[in-house]
């Protein structure tokens, strides 16, 4: 590290001289270290939003826990917490955010992969140079607009295919949370396919392969942590997704595994309450944060697997 | 080799038959986009013997080389100009009407740096036969058996060959490569510069192993180390900024060589 | 098996395999179509439904019981000033750290778990951002339900993303020019104010735009600190009113943002409100992908611009 390289004065200066550079020269140091102290708080805010997320969220769910079991609160399958009767099972809107994040994968997993194969081993270069910016777009939509589009086109379209089908339903909702994913899932693959050596695939082509089988024999098995990644990223995505649901699936807790029903997620519930009045200290306002805190939980479940994954099968080339 | 200069001489007195050829590059012009970098190579290669290509950096070896599996058609912009013929077929490995992927699976290749699939040692080496649609489970043992002792590998890795071939030393993996490309009876083998990467033990293992190929597969080694091609091969062709300079048997080529520059090159007066 | 046959069978295998690869071209492009598709229908319906309602009217209006009388003056307004205050906050914090981590941090513990930090908060579901400011902004430090807390909310989602541009773009800064500053003498901020910063500024706009681009359309954490979905009223501006508002009393304000408005109009059962939430969400898609767009170019002026 370096803070101060400037060269001692000439022996020959006269000692007023020396002492006035001397000053001059702890000045600048302390303005230094101010100025390395007030970049590492900055620094810091990031480990304050961690620990205040913890914070909050244990905060309010032990008032939470204090007035309903544990054991009610993962077993019971309702969740009617505005009600009279008032249940607490998170089960509901598990299963909400369990069922739509499962259709979504269903259709960002397959769909991004292969992408991504052929991007990183088949495309022409002009097809890549337009497919590459488009994604990006495709993933830099607001959510609330997927959530309109889900509504007031899918659903409606799905309708005609499915007689019976409810206006709210997590069928809607999933697959375009999932097409919505798409390029989280692609991008992040075919970096980590585009990072395994040329040498692997000369040794692959040497051998008599084809495009097709140096892809899927050779290529996609190298990278496969990086892959492994970027589905724990498509997960933790859905898995967070909020206002697509909110709009297409319904606000009305439901448990159910048939993703032809209305359902609430986990995310949707909280706006819901939010969108209503919240009495700080109410009941119902710590309802959002027990749920926040099964969300947290859950992402991070997902995020520590993807580290986990990532250690075990990193090829350092 | 001690009675090699009186054979070479004797060879060489007795204008002995040459042993037929397996290939022959025909006026070989090779393009870089605009820039040339093969000019009108012509030599033979012949079967069951052992030819290098020596000459400095830069002098074209290796890009000679990958021409036999056509290589350079992964990469865009290059074009090829002239014939590398394969006998006894004679067929143009060069012309775009034959399929490098055939061409690839009569002629195999071993590469500078080792580059083992991330697969198991059984995996790499069968991934050849696999390729080719080979299903017979006991067909792939045997033949991966052989190939790994043809490598002189198999007595280090018969007890684990379901094992990640990446946990092999260096020395280890490139036998590994050269037992990958063995397994699918190539009638060519191409070598370049297999050794460059590993220490000299492993290095020795290798130029042994050359040694007892020859009599199953042909075989062309670019080799930028002087002393390996007069250990290991039988014909060595000095090549200089793109061109042929001299072909000719090893022993009179490194003690009689017949041109200026192949002298210079080989007393170490430059490169 | 005479040589001939072998030959044929080899070529009729080659060529077997060979289908696989054009097989799989094709898969791989009818998946990129079906994305493509997707995007041009719902870009489509966008304007199918919403551009006739654009018009002058609808951005100077507020909204309203009645739909054709209802515009977005108060969502737009209300996320320009929101988008103020989280570029006041996302630009020094997420450029002050990427300089610390880059420039001054040694290698210790506590630099260990602010990377770790970055990495995973940029994991985090945007409504728990919402759920902590609820808890922290709104009531612990009793910011209550304004703009200044949607700010400092958004600009804490986007942070990751600018502290990483920050420091990719000094990472493109070649040592050279470094050690060349210092050798002439120079203290650790005169090299980072003077060279590091200024080289690595297109790198650092990039992903300040990114972020921006985001937070416009964030709605979840704004709807959980508490931004009303039905605004009739502007915040006010300062020295305006009567009495005269303060300099800062527009960050304290009730407020709401565009993906909220359209998020109400989409909620209505009235077909009539749908075609507002579409010229909604029409302004709001222009706005992210031509901020987006604005990034990559900046970014591809850049990789052409600056040879090290």
């Amino acid at each position: 590290m370096i803070s101060e390289s400037h060269v001692n004065g000439a022996p020959a200066m006269p000692a007023i001289h020396v002492s006035e550079r001397l000053a001059r020269r702890k000045l600048r140091h302390v303005k230094e270290r101010i100025i390395e102290f007030m970049l590492l708080l900055a620094a810091l805010v990031s480990v304050a939003t961690t620990v205040g997320i913890v914070v909050i969220l244990l905060k309010e769910s032990i008032v939470f826990f204090r007035v309903v079991p544990l054991g009610d609160f993962l077993t019971d399958t309702q969740w009617t917490p505005l009600f009279a009767d008032a249940h607490y099972g998170i089960m509901p809107l598990l299963s909400g955010t369990l069922v739509s994040s499962a259709v979504a994968l269903l259709v960002a997993i397959p769909l991004g992969t292969i992408i991504a194969i052929y991007l990183s081993e088949f495309a022409p270069f002009s097809v890549r140079e337009v497919a590459k910016p488009f994604l990006e777009m495709l993933g830099g939509v607001p959510t609330i607009v997927y959530g309109y589009f889900a509504l007031l086109f899918v659903t409606p379209l799905l309708q005609k295919l499915i007689p019976g089908l409810p206006g709210f339903n997590l069928l809607s909702a999933g697959l375009v949370m999932g097409i919505m994913i798409i390029p989280y899932v692609s991008s992040v693959s075919e970096d980590a396919m585009r990072a395994v050596p040329m040498a692997l695939r000369e040794g692959s082509y040497a051998m008599g392969a084809t495009r097709f089988q140096t892809a899927i024999r050779v290529v996609t098995p190298a990278a496969f942590s990086g892959i492994a990644a970027a589905y724990i990223l498509g997960i933790s995505r859905a898995v967070g997704e909020t206002m697509i649901l909110a709009v297409a699936a319904g606000m009305q807790p439901n448990l159910t595994w048939n993703p032809l029903e209305p359902a609430a997620t986990i995310t949707a519930y909280i706006v819901q309450v939010a969108l209503g009045d919240l009495p700080h200290g109410s009941i119902a306002y710590q309802t959002i944060f027990a749920a926040g805190l099964t969300l947290a939980l859950l992402t991070l479940a997902f995020n520590m697997l993807g580290h986990v994954l990532r250690r075990r099968f990193r090829q350092a080339y | 080799m001690v009675a090699a200069p009186a054979a070479a001489a004797m060879a060489e007195a007795a204008a002995a038959p040459l042993p037929p050829a397996k290939s022959e590059a025909r006026n070989l012009n090779f393009f870089y986009g605009s820039f040339q970098a093969l000019k009108r190579i012509s030599m033979p290669i012949y079967e069951n013997q052992v030819t290098a290509l020596i000459g400095p950096s830069g002098c074209g070896k290796s890009t000679f080389l990958r021409c036999f599996n056509r290589m350079h058609d992964l990469y865009p912009g290059n074009r090829y100009d002239g014939e590398i013929l394969l006998y006894p077929d004679s067929t143009n490995v060069l012309s775009p009407a034959v399929d490098p992927i055939e061409v690839r699976m009569r002629i195999s290749m071993v590469f500078q740096k080792p580059n083992p699939f991330p697969k198991s040692i059984f995996e790499n080496v069968a991934y050849g036969l696999r390729v080719r649609g080979e299903r017979s489970r006991r067909e792939i043992e045997d033949r991966v058996e052989d190939a790994l002792r043809g490598a002189a590998l198999w007595d280090e890795v018969k007890g684990r060959l379901h094992q990640l071939a990446f946990n092999l030393s260096g020395g280890q993996q490139q036998r590994l490569c050269i037992a990958r490309a063995l397994a699918t009876k190539p009638e060519m083998l191409l070598f370049d510069e297999p050794t460059s990467a590993l220490d000299p033990i492993a290095t020795a293992s290798i130029e042994e192993l050359m040694h007892n190929l020859k009599k199953d597969v042909t075989i062309l080694i670019v080799t930028h180390n002087m002393q390996q091609a007069a250990r290991v091969s039988d014909y060595t062709a000095y090549m200089y900024l793109g061109e042929m300079m001299e072909f000719g048997e090893t022993d009179r080529l490194f003690m009689k060589p017949k041109r200026k520059e192949t002298e210079d090159y080989i007393t170490g007066r430059f490169g | 098996m005479s040589r001939a046959a072998k030959i044929e069978e080899v070529r009729a295998l080659i060529a077997a395999h060979k289908r696989w690869d054009v097989a799989f071209s094709l898969l791989g492009l009818t998946a990129l179509m079906i994305g493509v598709l997707t995007f041009l229908a719902l870009f489509g319906q966008m304007v199918i439904d919403g551009a006739p309602r654009l018009s002058w009217d609808f951005f100077t209006h507020f909204p309203s019981r009645k739909p054709d009388q209802a515009g977005i003056l108060s969502a737009w307004v209300g996320s320009t000033l929101v988008m103020l205050v989280t570029a006041a906050a996302a630009v020094p914090l997420g450029v002050g750290s990427g300089i610390y981590l880059e420039e001054y941090a040694p290698r210790n513990w506590i630099t260990d778990i602010i990377e770790i930090n970055v990495t995973n908060l940029a994991g985090v579901p945007s409504i728990i951002y919402g759920l902590l400011a609820l808890g922290l902004f709104v009531y612990g430090f009793g910011l209550g339900q304004s703009i200044l807390t949607a700010g400092l909310t958004l600009g804490l989602l986007i942070l990751p993303i600018v502290i990483v541009a920050t420091r990719e773009a000094i990472r493109s800064i070649p040592a050279a020019i470094r050690e060349g500053a210092y050798a002439l003498g120079a203290t650790k901020w005169q090299v980072t104010s003077n060279h590091i910063l200024p080289y690595s500024l297109p790198g650092i706009l990039t992903g300040v735009i990114i972020g921006m681009a985001r937070a416009i359309g964030e709605t979840a954490p704004v709807i959980t600190i508490g931004a009303l979905t039905f605004i009739a009223f502007l915040p006010p501006a300062p020295f305006t009113g009567d009495p005269p508002a303060g300099l800062f009393d527009w960050l304290l304000s009730p407020f709401t943002v565009m993906p909220i408005q359209m998020f109400n109009w989409t909620s209505r059962p009235e077909a009539a409100f749908h075609h507002n939430a579409a010229a909604a969400g029409l302004v709001l898609v222009v706005m992210t992908l031509s901020m987006n767009a604005i990034a990559i170019y900046i970014r591809y002026r850049l990789r052409k611009n600056i040879k090290w």
